[in-house]
């Protein structure tokens, strides 16, 4: 192909959207209707996985050492612990560090830990992060058969009922993504083979007076793309209004800060390549079954 | 030029359109097609420039093998035909000039050929003041006209044209005729299916006569043969 013939496909593409005024604003507006939703989606879901990473980060388990234990059996768990490669940090809490900061908890009520001092009856402890949250359970298990460990707490029940919920979240969530993108594949597809069914005739032409297929592709292509991405600017407008309207107004929810408007320019991206891509894909495959002449 | 041999077509709607025709037009004929209505003439042509394959049997055009020709490959064969149908088949949305030139901007033409050859058939057919109109602002012989014209552009060696006085009145025929005259006595190839009686017996060429989707008749400078 010539230059000058992708120029011309170009012209050709950008006169169509004019001179079908209609059925563009029609197949723009089914774009813009079904990336909104997409949009607003997409930042949603985007939060609440983050949120549901913070509250994962928070899982964590104590590991408590065997009352008597020597110093240098302490360090060899250590050692041991931090070896483990599923887990992402090991603290040591000795005793004495554990009272301190159950006094810093008790404040003025402190006093009621008096005399403790000299018989700390709380044990050595690690805290540990699994790097993968979601397997502490069994991480919990491997590190409870080392020697010299007494307990491990991760608060189990909690912790189970937490998981659940949060992967219902995140599963539902991305078949909902998934589903989105199929509605508007299927809606966006749908318009444009609307308007190239009004255009078949023109198709027929064409192929009767010798275009190749690409030839007659060509322009379709690149109104199928200007159409997607002509119906992405006013999703992209709304939401990153909106959404730097939410975070002045609301910059939190509980402990969880909403991820930074820098979201919106990625949501943004994906919304116009979506957009565009669905409408070249749509556009070629509607024509496909008119260039059969 | 072209040749048919033993051609059968039956539409998958089970109609027998053409049983058994062979046929040969040399270069430079002016060959017209006559039958009633159903008769096949619409799809002989058809089967020239590709629109309809064949069921059976072989077409030779400009050393094009119709029934071998791949799908890729159908679009070299109609840039050496030139097709004028009856109902002009002009694309709405592009000017008078835009739809002539259009059979050029295909095969990649240089935009100065291209304007240069657009004003020569513009000028043979008698529109270059209509260059920037529309198709739905022309006349019906007008719009024939662009037809021809754009079916001229590419200088082809064979110009197939169905009815195409089929919508016109009289006049505008008789104009559009001896614009197809013109064009033969340049040396190309004409193959006309027509309905016009008058025509057929005024300007006397070969005609071949369809019924039954068989050839009945061939005849050297022929008539028109039916009351129409
Ligand atoms: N696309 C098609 N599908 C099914 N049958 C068809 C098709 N085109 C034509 N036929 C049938 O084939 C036969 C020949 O039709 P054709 O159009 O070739 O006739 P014709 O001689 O051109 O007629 P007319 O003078 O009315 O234009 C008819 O019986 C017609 O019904
Ligand atoms: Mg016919």
């Amino acid at each position: 192909m010539k230059i000058r013939t992708i120029g011309r496909h170009g012209r050709e593409g950008l006169r169509n959207l004019s001179r079908n005024g209609w059925m563009t604003f029609a197949s723009i507006s089914a774009v813009t209707v079904t990336l909104l939703l997409l949009g607003v989606f997409l930042l949603l879901a985007y939060n609440v996985q983050q949120f549901s990473k913070q509250l994962e980060s928070q899982v964590e388990m104590n590991v408590y050492v065997k009352e008597g234990a020597a110093r240098a059996d302490v360090l060899e768990l250590e050692r041991q612990l931090k070896s483990l490669p599923e887990l992402a940090s090991v603290t040591y809490v000795s005793k004495e560090s554990g009272l301190d900061q159950l006094k810093d908890k008790l404040q003025e009520n402190a006093s009621l830990l008096e005399g403790l001092d000299k018989e700390n009856p709380l044990p050595d402890k690690f805290i540990l992060k699994a790097k993968d949250p979601q397997l502490i359970g069994s991480v919990a298990a491997k590190v409870q058969t080392l020697p010299l460990v007494d307990k491990v707490n991760y608060g189990k029940d909690t912790v189970e009922k937490l998981f659940k919920g949060i992967s219902l979240v995140r599963n539902s969530g991305a078949v909902f993504v998934v589903g989105l993108c199929f509605t508007a594949l299927f809606l966006i597809s749908n318009t444009i083979k609307v308007t190239i069914f009004a255009r078949r005739k023109e198709i027929e032409i064409m192929k009767l007076v010798g275009a190749t297929n690409w030839f007659i592709r060509w322009p379709f292509l690149i109104e199928g793309l200007l159409i997607g991405a002509l119906g992405a600017v006013l999703p992209i407008a709304l939401l990153s209004f909106g959404y730097s309207y939410l975070l002045s107004v609301y910059p939190s929810f509980m402990y969880f800060n909403f991820a930074a408007v820098d979201l919106v320019y990625s949501v943004s991206t994906i919304l116009i390549s979506i957009g565009a891509l669905i409408g070249m894909i749509g556009s070629v495959m509607s024509i496909s079954r008119f260039l059969r002449i | 030029m072209i040749e048919m041999h033993d051609v059968w077509k039956t539409y998958p709607n089970g109609a027998v359109a053409l049983q058994g025709v062979s046929v040969r037009i040399d270069k430079g004929e002016f060959v017209y097609v006559v039958g009633p209505s159903g008769a096949g003439k619409s799809t002989f042509i058809k089967l020239m420039y590709r629109e309809e394959r064949p069921s059976k049997g072989s077409i030779f055009v400009n050393g094009f093998n119709i029934e071998r020709l791949k799908e890729r490959k159908i679009p070299l064969l109609r840039r050496q035909i030139g097709v004028v149908f009856q109902d002009f088949k002009l694309l709405p949305n592009m000017t008078v000039q835009e739809n002539v030139a259009f059979a050029l901007e295909v095969i990649e033409a240089s935009p100065k050929k291209i304007r240069q050859r657009v004003n020569e058939v513009l000028e043979l057919v008698g529109l270059t003041d209509k260059a920037k109109d529309l198709p739905a602002h022309l006349s019906g012989g007008q719009q024939q006209r662009v037809s021809i014209a754009r079916a001229l552009i590419n200088n082809p060696s064979v110009i197939i044209a169905d009815e195409p006085t089929g919508n016109l009145d009289p006049e505008t025929s008789w104009d559009i005729m001896r614009l197809f005259e013109e064009i033969n006595n340049r040396g190309t190839t004409i193959v006309m299916a027509t309905h016009n009686k008058e025509i057929v017996n005024t300007l006397k060429r070969r005609v071949l006569a369809v019924e039954g989707g068989q050839i009945v008749r061939d005849q050297k400078r022929g008539v028109y043969g039916y009351e129409n």
